[in-house]
C-alpha cells in the first residue's frame, strides 16, 4: 500500500533535519523547549488522525462489495452502522480538538506570563535592522546598540517591542516564538536562554526590500561575561591609536557618515541608522548579512546598494585611498 | 406533469413536437452571430464558459509567477531576480490566486452548472452576469498590464498597513492592487446575488430544500459568505485608498489612526475568503463522490449543515491571522477555540464522503483521482491548521514557510485537486467531447507527486526558521536542500498543468463524443445534451428526486406551458419549489459591456485622481440609463 513510505520519510525528514541556529525545533530555552514540547504532541495526535483517516479511505476504496445494484437503493442495515460510525468519528473529533484546545491554552498561560525581569531592553524595528536599547535605572548604564543582543544565561530577559517605520516582528525561534513590532503600540516578549551559545534571529514580518536580510543575534554568556560586555558597550568609543585608524576616523566624521550614525565619543550624532560606537565588536554586519572582517567592511562601504539593495544607506562617494582606512577605523571600534 | 398555462394567444411548448420545439427554443434563446452578438450575450453557459477559461488563465499566470520565485529560490543568495521583482512577483502571485482565481472559479462554475443543475434557462439577472463577467477581467488585466509596466503591487496580498500606506509606498503600486480588490468585489457581488435569487427563485418544480443538489447548496452557501464578507475588504481598501490619495489618516498611528484596524478589516474578509475557495470545492467533491462511488449521497442532511455552519464559523475566526500582534490572551484563546471548532463540521464532510465511497461501487476515472488526491492532501492541511490555531505554537510557525505549507495544503488540495477532477467530470458538458482518460491519469500523478515534493518540505524549512516572503536566504543557514526540493517539486506540478492543458485542448478538438450523460450521473445538467443547447432544456424538468437521473432513468417528468417565442422562465417558492409564476428572462444586451467600460474608467482613474470617482460615476450612469431604458415590451424590465 502506498501508506507508509508516505508517512514515514517525510516523518524521518523532519527528525534528522530541524537542528541548526535559527530552529523552532532544537530549543535552548524554556519557552522554545516548551513550545517544542506542544508541536510533537500536537504532532503525534494529528498525524495519528491523517494516518486513520487515509486508511479508512483507503479501505472504504479497496472494499470488494455486492455486484451493480439500484445507486439510489440503500440497505437499512449498512445505513445504521456507517450512522454509528460516522458518529463515532465525529465524536472523537471533537473530543480531540478540545484536548488540544486546553493543552494549548495551558502552554499559553506559563509561557506569556512575562515580569519585569533584572534586565529589560527596548527594541526597535527599523527597515532593515534592530536598534537595540538596554534599559536601566540609572541613566548612565543605558546604552544603545545594533542587531546583536548578549544576555545572561538562565536569566529571563524582557523585550520591549516598538517599530520605526513599518511593521517587523521579532523572531529568535530556538528561544521563544515571535512578536510583532508595530507602529504606535509597545508590545513585550521575554526570552531566556540555558546554555551558553549564539542564536540566530529574523524578522518575520514582511517589511519591504530587505526583509530577508534582517537578521539578529542573539549571545548568550555568563553573568561575569555579560557584565564585561556591558561595561564596554556602555564606554564611548576610544580614540584610535593606529595612524591608518585615525586617518579613517577623520574621513568619517567629514562624510554624510555622521548624518545618520553616532559614535558616541565623536561628533558624528546621527540617530537613524544604527549605532556603530562598537561596531567592530559585533559579530555581524548588515543586520547578519556579513560577517564583521575588515574586508565586508569595505566593501560595505563601497557599494551598500549592491549588498543588500534597497536598504535606506545611500551609496556615498569616497575616494579609492579612503576606503581602507575608514574600514580599519570601523573595524577597531571594539 | 404540471401545466403552467401561458396565455391563450402565445405559442405554447404544449403545442409543438420534440424537435420543433428545440429549433425554435433555440432561436428564441440563443445569441446572435458575430462580434456585437458575442459582446451582447446573455447566455449563462457562454458567460460561464468564459469565466471559468479566464479563473484559469489567470491560475497558469499565478503559477509562473510562483516557478520564478521558486527558481530565484533554488539556491541560496541566488541572482536570478532581486528583492524588487520578487516582491511584486510574489504579490502578484498571491493576488493573482486568491482574488483572481480563487474567488471567481468557484462563482464562474456556479455561473455555468447552477442554472443548468436547478433546471432553469438562463441565470437571474443575466445581464448583471455579462457585467461582472468584464469588469472581473478588465480588474485582473489591469493589474497584470501595471505589473507589466512595473508597476506591480509590491506589499503583499494583504498589504498591511503602513508598508503599503502613503510614506512607506510611494508611486502608483498599491493602488493597483487595492483597486483591483474593487474590481473583484463589484463582480464577486453582483455573482453571489444571481446564484442566490437563481437558487431561491428559479429551481424547477418539485426541487424542494432538499433535492437541491450538494453542489448548488455549496455555491448558495458561497454565495452568503460573499455577500457578508466581502465589504470588510474593500472597507479596508477604500480606506488605504483615501489615506494614499486623499491624505486621510485611518491607519497611520502618528495621527491617531491605527494600524491593527487594517488587519482586523482584512481578516474579517481574508478568513471567510479561504472558505470561498474551499466550499464549492466541497460541492465538486460531492458531486464527484456521489457520481463515481455510484451512490447517493451518505448524509445529505449532515453535509447540508455542516457547510452551513462552516460559513457560519469562518466569521468568527479572523483573529487567528493576528496571533502575534500582541493580542490580550484571553481573546486570543477564545479565537484558538473557535479555529479549533471548525475541524468539526469539516471532518463531518470528510467522514460522510469516505461513508459514501464505503458503500458505493467506486469507479476510478480521473475525476474520482483527483478527489482521492484531495482527501490526501486537505486533511492534512487542515491538520496542520490546528497547530496554527494554536497560539503558542502560531507564534514559532505564523510567517515562516510552514504557513506557506500549510496554505497550499489547504488550498491547493482543497481547490485546485477538486478544481482538476471538476474540469474532468465536467468537459464533456461544457464541449460535448471526453477528456483523454490516459493523459489525465498522467496529469494526475505528475500533479499529486509534485505537489508533495514541493510543499511538503516548506513545513520542515519553517520549522528551521525560514520565514516567507524572503528573496533569497542565506547558505549557511541549512535550508539549501529543502529549498532545492520545493523547486523540483514546482517544476513538476507545472508540467501536470501544461499536460492538463494540452489535455484540454486536444480533446476539445478530437475528443471521443461524450453524449448526454456519459458518467451516467443523476443530477439535472446531464438531463440535457452536451453542450447544452441555448435554451437548456426543451422542457423544464420536474424533480421528484434528489438524484433526478437515477430516479426515472426512462424519462423524466417535465413542466409544461412556458410561451415558445419569448425567453421566459419558471418562478417557483423557496421551500417547496411549487411553480408560481412565468417570468420573462432579459434579452441580450450590449450595454452591460459599455456598463462595464465605464467602470473601468472610473475606477482605473480614480487611482490618478480622485475626481474620477465624480465623471466616472457619471459615465456610469450614463450606460446604466441605457441599459435600463424601458423598452415598450412591458416585460422586459430585468
Ligand atoms: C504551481 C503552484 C504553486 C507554487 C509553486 C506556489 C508557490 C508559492 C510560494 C513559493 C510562495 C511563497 C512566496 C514567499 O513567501 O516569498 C507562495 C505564496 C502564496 N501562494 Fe502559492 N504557489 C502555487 C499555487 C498557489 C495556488 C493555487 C494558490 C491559491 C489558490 C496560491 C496562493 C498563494 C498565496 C495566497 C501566497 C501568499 C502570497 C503573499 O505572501 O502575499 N498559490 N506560493
Ligand atoms: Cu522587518
Amino acid at each position: 500500500m502506498r501508506v507508509r513510505p508516505f508517512l514515514i520519510v517525510p516523518i524521518a525528514l523532519a527528525l534528522s533535519g530541524c537542528t541548526g541556529w535559527q530552529s523552532a525545533l532544537d530549543p535552548h530555552g524554556p519557552h522554545a523547549d516548551a513550545l517544542s514540547r506542544l508541536f510533537w504532541i500536537f504532532l503525534a495526535i494529528l498525524g495519528t488522525i491523517w494516518t486513520a483517516t487515509i486508511l479508512m479511505l483507503l479501505l472504504a476504496l479497496r472494499r470488494r462489495r455486492a455486484p451493480d445494484a439500484d445507486p439510489l437503493m440503500t440497505r437499512p442495515g449498512t445505513e445504521r452502522r456507517m450512522t454509528i460510525v460516522v458518529s463515532c468519528a465525529v465524536a472523537l473529533t471533537v473530543m480531540t480538538v478540545m484536548s488540544l484546545a486546553v493543552v494549548s491554552y495551558g502552554a499559553q498561560r506559563v509561557l506569556f506570563a512575562h515580569r519585569d525581569g533584572p534586565l529589560t531592553l527596548l527594541v526597535t524595528g527599523q527597515q532593515f535592522w534592530w536598534k537595540v536599547q538596554y534599559e536601566d535605572a540609572s541613566p548612565a548604564r543605558t546604552f544603545t546598540t545594533a542587531n546583536e543582543i548578549h544576555i545572561p544565561v538562565g536569566e529571563k530577559v524582557l523585550i520591549k517591542l516598538e517599530a520605526g517605520d513599518v511593521i517587523h516582528s521579532f523572531w529568535v525561534p530556538s528561544l521563544n516564538g515571535k512578536m510583532d513590532a508595530i507602529p504606535g503600540r509597545q508590545n513585550e516578549i521575554e526570552i531566556q536562554a540555558d546554555r551558553p551559545g549564539i542564536y540566530r534571529g529574523q524578522c518575520a514580518e514582511f517589511c519591504g526590500w530587505q526583509h530577508a536580510h534582517m537578521g539578529l543575534i542573539i549571545v548568550a554568556e555568563s553573568r561575569q561575561d555579560f557584565e564585561r560586555w556591558r561595561d564596554g558597550q556602555i564606554a564611548a568609543a576610544r580614540a584610535p591609536d593606529d595612524p591608518e585608524a585615525q586617518k579613517g576616523m577623520e574621513v568619517f566624521m567629514t562624510k554624510p557618515c555622521i548624518m545618520c550614525h553616532e559614535i558616541r565619543g565623536t561628533s558624528a550624532g546621527g540617530k537613524v541608522a544604527p549605532d556603530l560606537t562598537h561596531v567592530g565588536s559585533r559579530q555581524y554586519i548588515g543586520a547578519g548579512t556579513l560577517p564583521t572582517t575588515r574586508g565586508n567592511i569595505a566593501a560595505w562601504i563601497i557599494d551598500p546598494q549592491r549588498i543588500k539593495p534597497g536598504v535606506h544607506m545611500p551609496l556615498i562617494q569616497l575616494a579609492p585611498e579612503e576606503i581602507q582606512p575608514l574600514a580599519i577605523y570601523l573595524e577597531s571600534l571594539k | 406533469m404540471s401545466d403552467l398555462a401561458a396565455g391563450k394567444d402565445e405559442l405554447r411548448d404544449t403545442d409543438l413536437s420534440d424537435a420543433e420545439l428545440s429549433a425554435r427554443l433555440a432561436k428564441t434563446w440563443g445569441t446572435a452571430r458575430g462580434i456585437i452578438g458575442a459582446l451582447s450575450t446573455v447566455d449563462h453557459k457562454i458567460i460561464g464558459r468564459r469565466y471559468i477559461f479566464t479563473a484559469i488563465f489567470f491560475l497558469f499566470l499565478g503559477g509562473l509567477a510562483a516557478i520564478v520565485m521558486r527558481l530565484q529560490l533554488a539556491r541560496p543568495e541566488n541572482q536570478l531576480i532581486g528583492p524588487d521583482l520578487y516582491n511584486q512577483i510574489f504579490t502578484m502571485h498571491g493576488t493573482t490566486m486568491m482574488f483572481l482565481f480563487g474567488v471567481p472559479i468557484g462563482e464562474a462554475f456556479a455561473v455555468y452548472l447552477v442554472p443548468l443543475m436547478v433546471g432553469t434557462r438562463n441565470i437571474a439577472f443575466p445581464r448583471l452576469n455579462a457585467y461582472s463577467y468584464y469588469v472581473y477581467l478588465a480588474g485582473g488585466l489591469m493589474v497584470w498590464f501595471a505589473f507589466m509596466l512595473n508597476t506591480g503591487p509590491d506589499a503583499g496580498w494583504f498589504s498591511y498597513v503602513p508598508l503599503s500606506g502613503p510614506e512607506n509606498a510611494p508611486g502608483k503600486r498599491v493602488d493597483f492592487w487595492a483597486q483591483m480588490i474593487t474590481f473583484t468585489e463589484v463582480s464577486g457581488l453582483a455573482v453571489a446575488v444571481q446564484v442566490i435569487v437563481t437558487v431561491f427563485k428559479q429551481r424547477a418544480p418539485g426541487m424542494t430544500l432538499d433535492r437541491i443538489p450538494l453542489f448548488v447548496w455549496a455555491e448558495l452557501i458561497n454565495a452568503f459568505i460573499i455577500v457578508f464578507s466581502l465589504p470588510a475588504v474593500v472597507t479596508a481598501s477604500a480606506m488605504l485608498m483615501m489615506d494614499r490619495l486623499v491624505g486621510t489618516h485611518f491607519f497611520n498611528p502618528a495621527e491617531g489612526g491605527d494600524a491593527l484596524l487594517y488587519q482586523h478589516l482584512f481578516w474579517f474578509f481574508g478568513h471567510p475568503e479561504v472558505y470561498i475557495i474551499f466550499i464549492p470545492a466541497t460541492g465538486w467533491v460531492s458531486a464527484i463522490v456521489v457520481t463515481f462511488s455510484r451512490r447517493q449521497a451518505f448524509g445529505y442532511l449532515p453535509l447540508v449543515l455542516s457547510m452551513i455552519s462552516v460559513g457560519f464559523l469562518s466569521f468568527g475566526l479572523w483573529v487567528h491571522h493576528m496571533f502575534t500582534t500582541g493580542l490580550p490572551q484571553l481573546g486570543a484563546s477564545f479565537f484558538t477555540a473557535s479555529s479549533m471548532l471548525i475541524a468539526i463540521p469539516n471532518g463531518i464532510q470528510i467522514f460522510c464522503w469516505i461513508a459514501t465511497l464505503w458503500d458505493g461501487r467506486p469507479v476510478f476515472r480521473t475525476p474520482l483521482l483527483f478527489v482521492i488526491g484531495f482527501f490526501f492532501i486537505f486533511v492534512l492541511g487542515g491538520l496542520s491548521g490546528i497547530m496554527l490555531a494554536s497560539v503558542p505554537l502560531d507564534t514559532q510557525v505564523h510567517d515562516t514557510y510552514f504557513v506557506v505549507a500549510h496554505f497550499h495544503y489547504v488550498l491547493i488540495g482543497g481547490n485546485v485537486f477538486p478544481l482538476l477532477g471538476a474540469v474532468y467530470y465536467w468537459f464533456p458538458k461544457f464541449t460535448g467531447r471526453m477528456m483523454s482518460e490516459r493523459l489525465g491519469k498522467w496529469n494526475f500523478w505528475l500533479a499529486f507527486v509534485g505537489f508533495n515534493l514541493a510543499f511538503f518540505p516548506m513545513h520542515i524549512t519553517g520549522l528551521m526558521g525560514m520565514p516567507r516572503r524572503v528573496y533569497t536566504y542565506q547558505p549557511e543557514m541549512g535550508w539549501s536542500t529543502y529549498n532545492l526540493l520545493s523547486t523540483i517539486g514546482a517544476l513538476v506540478l507545472f508540467v501536470s498543468f501544461v499536460v492538463f492543458l494540452y489535455n484540454m485542448i486536444a480533446s476539445a478538438r478530437r475528443g471521443p463524443l461524450a453524449g448526454d450523460n456519459p458518467w451516467d450521473a443523476g443530477t439535472l445538467e446531464w438531463a440535457t445534451a452536451s453542450p447544452p443547447p441555448p435554451q437548456n432544456f426543451n422542457r423544464i424538468p420536474f424533480v421528484i428526486n434528489r438524484e433526478p437521473l437515477w430516479a426515472e432513468r426512462e424519462k423524466l417528468p417535465v413542466a409544461t406551458g412556458l410561451a415558445v417565442e419569448k425567453r421566459e422562465l419558471v418562478v417557483t417558492t423557496i421551500s417547496e419549489a411549487r411553480a408560481d409564476l412565468r417570468e420573462s428572462s432579459p434579452e441580450p444586451s450590449i450595454w452591460p459591456l459599455l456598463a462595464a467600460i465605464a467602470t473601468t474608467i472610473a475606477f482605473v482613474g480614480s487611482i490618478f485622481t480622485p475626481w474620477a470617482v465624480v465623471w466616472g460615476g457619471l459615465l456610469v450612469a450614463f450606460t446604466l440609463v441605457g441599459w435600463f431604458w424601458p423598452k415598450n415590451n412591458k416585460e422586459d424590465e430585468a
